[in-house]
């Protein structure tokens, strides 16, 4: 919970930064040329310029934990557009890679669920390839019901749970 | 040696007593809408020093958890008779009481105690078993379990499964996301929880080898999941496989040696079996879909497992030798986790019907019937006990996982009381050696 809130913290900094730096541009193709930018600025942020990189910025700016329906893993188009920076900038950045984290809610049988999250989290990764990314910068991994984000019994807390969450090891 | 020699006389007894009368144990079995009325007597000690435990009630515990006796309170007892020449069977037959256990607890050197007990018949006034057990004073339960097999058995004609252990996963949250996960032992009714193993990553699907002497599980200690096996005597444990993806779902063959175990390093989750002398390894499925929670036929010759090759989870099974496959399930939208009873006729499992709320389910492999046992919430992780006697799942009590147990007819419910913690995954273990 508090990795989350630095998280957010940091992506709500950046985003005032990125908002800054782009003023220009407010449309998606835009921000397209905004990632073709990205490896200039990713090597300014190698030299230790710190959290003023754009490339960083957009990264942390973007949704990490996408959701499913039940007993499917189908991406969800809502998740499309921040899926699809999140590979370009893989492909930007070839040696920065990611986990997809596969997570199934508390119904049905472990092992079940377990292999559920694994599919959840191997059609994001092929979404990302699709979309540039390398299958060698994403490793997936599935914890099933083992690790809720919610605890409870309801379709309020189950829907949180279906979820993928994208995390960078490398940035 | 006498109590040796008690034990077979008694035996012979009772042999003879079946033979007599061959409706004894149908009786019983059927019985279970009037269950027979049975007295377990508080047992005499002339010790000085209180027992930690109460072996008569024990007893009485055992054999009332299994719905097939209504066992005696023992504050309704006239007497408290300890021994033959103390039982007068007729204040027994007021209070239609079928059958009387009575026993003498006796020091022993060394921290042992000398337990007898006898089994009567009240109606016929017979005894059906005599019998003297030792033990420390510091396993008292271990005796209480053993007189409740040996009762059971006198009654039912079914071995006792009361000397066995289970096996189950807790989760124990404290803030901040934080969870502690366990792998816990205990006696066949929740009593002597013992951790075997306590790791701040997910423990999953404990799995009993054969001799009861090892367990597998799945472990995500190292971030991933990958499948040990783990001795009980000494605590060793080794890493069987850590394949990337799943390493899933271990089940021990019937003979011991082979491992069916769930691998997604060829894309897809897909039943395999390791031979754990060779280490070679054999894929058993070959499908795009779901494949796991294989587990083994009594014979060995079948493995059955959960697929959704046909949309929905359902339960397959897969001949060995011919590597035929059968769908066997087709009543309700998501079925998983099968497991045989021991005489491979009757297929435990979760079951979701047209209320979609999850259950454990029965389906009799001869005629198709299914019958839903249970009316809890959540239910998963079923596990027969060795004699086919009851089921234990895991279930929600509440905001808390807790274990519930059922009989193979549904008649006799009931949930283990559990002391901390969300508590998940039962594995009844195979009789004790």
């Amino acid at each position: 919970m508090r990795a989350s809130n630095v998280t957010k913290a940091v992506a709500l900094a950046l985003s005032v930064a990125w908002v800054a730096g782009c003023s220009t541009s407010g449309t998606s193709s835009s921000t397209g040329s905004t990632d073709g930018t990205d490896s200039g600025t990713t090597q300014g942020v190698g030299q230790g310029s710190g959290l003023s990189g754009s490339s960083m910025t957009d990264v942390a700016n973007l949704q990490t934990v996408f959701y499913f329906d039940f007993d499917k893993s189908v991406v969800k188009a809502a998740g499309f557009s921040d899926l699809e920076k999140h590979a370009t900038y893989l492909a930007a950045n070839p040696s920065a890679q990611v986990v997809l984290e596969g997570h199934a809610d508390e119904r049905g049988t472990r092992e079940y669920n377990i292999a559920l999250g694994e599919r959840r989290a191997k059609a994001v990764s092929r979404f990302m390839q699709v979309n540039g990314a390398s299958a060698s910068q994403i490793e997936t991994v599935s914890f099933g019901e083992e690790k809720p984000a919610i605890l409870g019994h309801s379709e309020a807390s189950w829907s949180q749970n279906r979820r993928v969450e994208l995390k960078y090891v490398t940035r | 040696m006498v109590s040796r020699f008690l034990a077979f006389s008694a035996l012979f007894l009772t042999l003879s007593v079946q033979a007599d009368n061959g409706d004894l144990a149908i009786e019983i079995t059927q019985g279970i809408d009037e269950p027979t009325p049975v007295a377990v007597v508080p047992f005499s000690w002339n010790g000085s020093a209180a027992l930690r435990e109460d072996i008569a009630q024990i007893v009485s515990n055992d054999l009332g958890r299994t719905g097939l006796f209504s066992m005696m309170d023992r504050r309704n007892m006239l007497s408290f008779p300890s021994s033959r020449e103390q039982l007068f069977f007729r204040d027994w037959r007021v209070s239609k009481t079928e059958f009387v256990v009575i026993g003498r607890q006796l020091p022993a050197e060394n921290g042992q105690i000398k337990v007898e007990f006898e089994l009567y018949d009240v109606l016929k006034e017979q005894q059906l078993l005599a019998e003297r057990v030792s033990g420390s004073l510091n396993n008292l339960r271990d005796i209480a379990h053993y007189i409740s097999d040996m009762v059971y058995e006198k009654l039912t004609g079914i071995r006792g499964a009361f000397s066995t252990r289970i096996v189950y996963v807790t989760a124990q949250q404290f803030g901040e996301g934080k969870v502690r996960y366990r792998l816990k032992m205990a006696d066949s009714d929740g009593a002597r929880p013992v951790t075997i193993r306590e790791q701040s990553e997910p423990l999953m699907s404990p799995a009993w080898s054969k001799d009861a002497s090892k367990l597998a599980y799945v472990s995500f200690e190292s971030g991933k999941p990958a499948i040990y096996i783990q001795y009980l005597a000494t605590g060793k444990r080794e890493k069987i496989q850590s394949f990337r993806g799943l390493n899933g779902a271990p089940a021990w063959s019937p003979d011991g040696h082979r491992l069916a175990l769930v691998l997604s390093k060829d894309g897809n989750p897909e039943v395999y079996i390791l031979d754990l002398r060779s280490r070679n390894l054999a894929r058993i499925t070959h499908h795009y879909g779901i494949d796991t929670e294989p587990s083994w036929s009594p014979d060995g010759q079948s493995l059955i497992f959960t697929s959704d090759r046909g949309g929905l989870p359902q339960i397959y099974r897969i001949h060995l030798p011919t590597r035929q496959l059968e769908r066997l399930t087709y009543e309700g939208n998501y079925n998983s986790r099968g497991r045989l009873t021991q005489d491979g006729r009757f297929l435990a499992m979760v079951h979701r019907g047209i209320d979609n709320v999850f259950h454990i389910a029965v389906q009799d492999l001869k005629s198709g019937r299914v019958d839903v046992l249970t009316d809890t919430y959540l239910d998963e992780s079923p596990t027969i006990a060795p004699n086919g006697s009851l089921i234990l799942y895991a279930t929600q009590k509440g905001v808390k996982g807790v274990l519930g147990g059922v009989s193979l007819d549904g008649n006799v419910r009931f949930i283990l009381p559990s002391a901390s913690g969300d508590v998940r995954e039962p594995a009844w273990s195979p009789y004790l050696q």
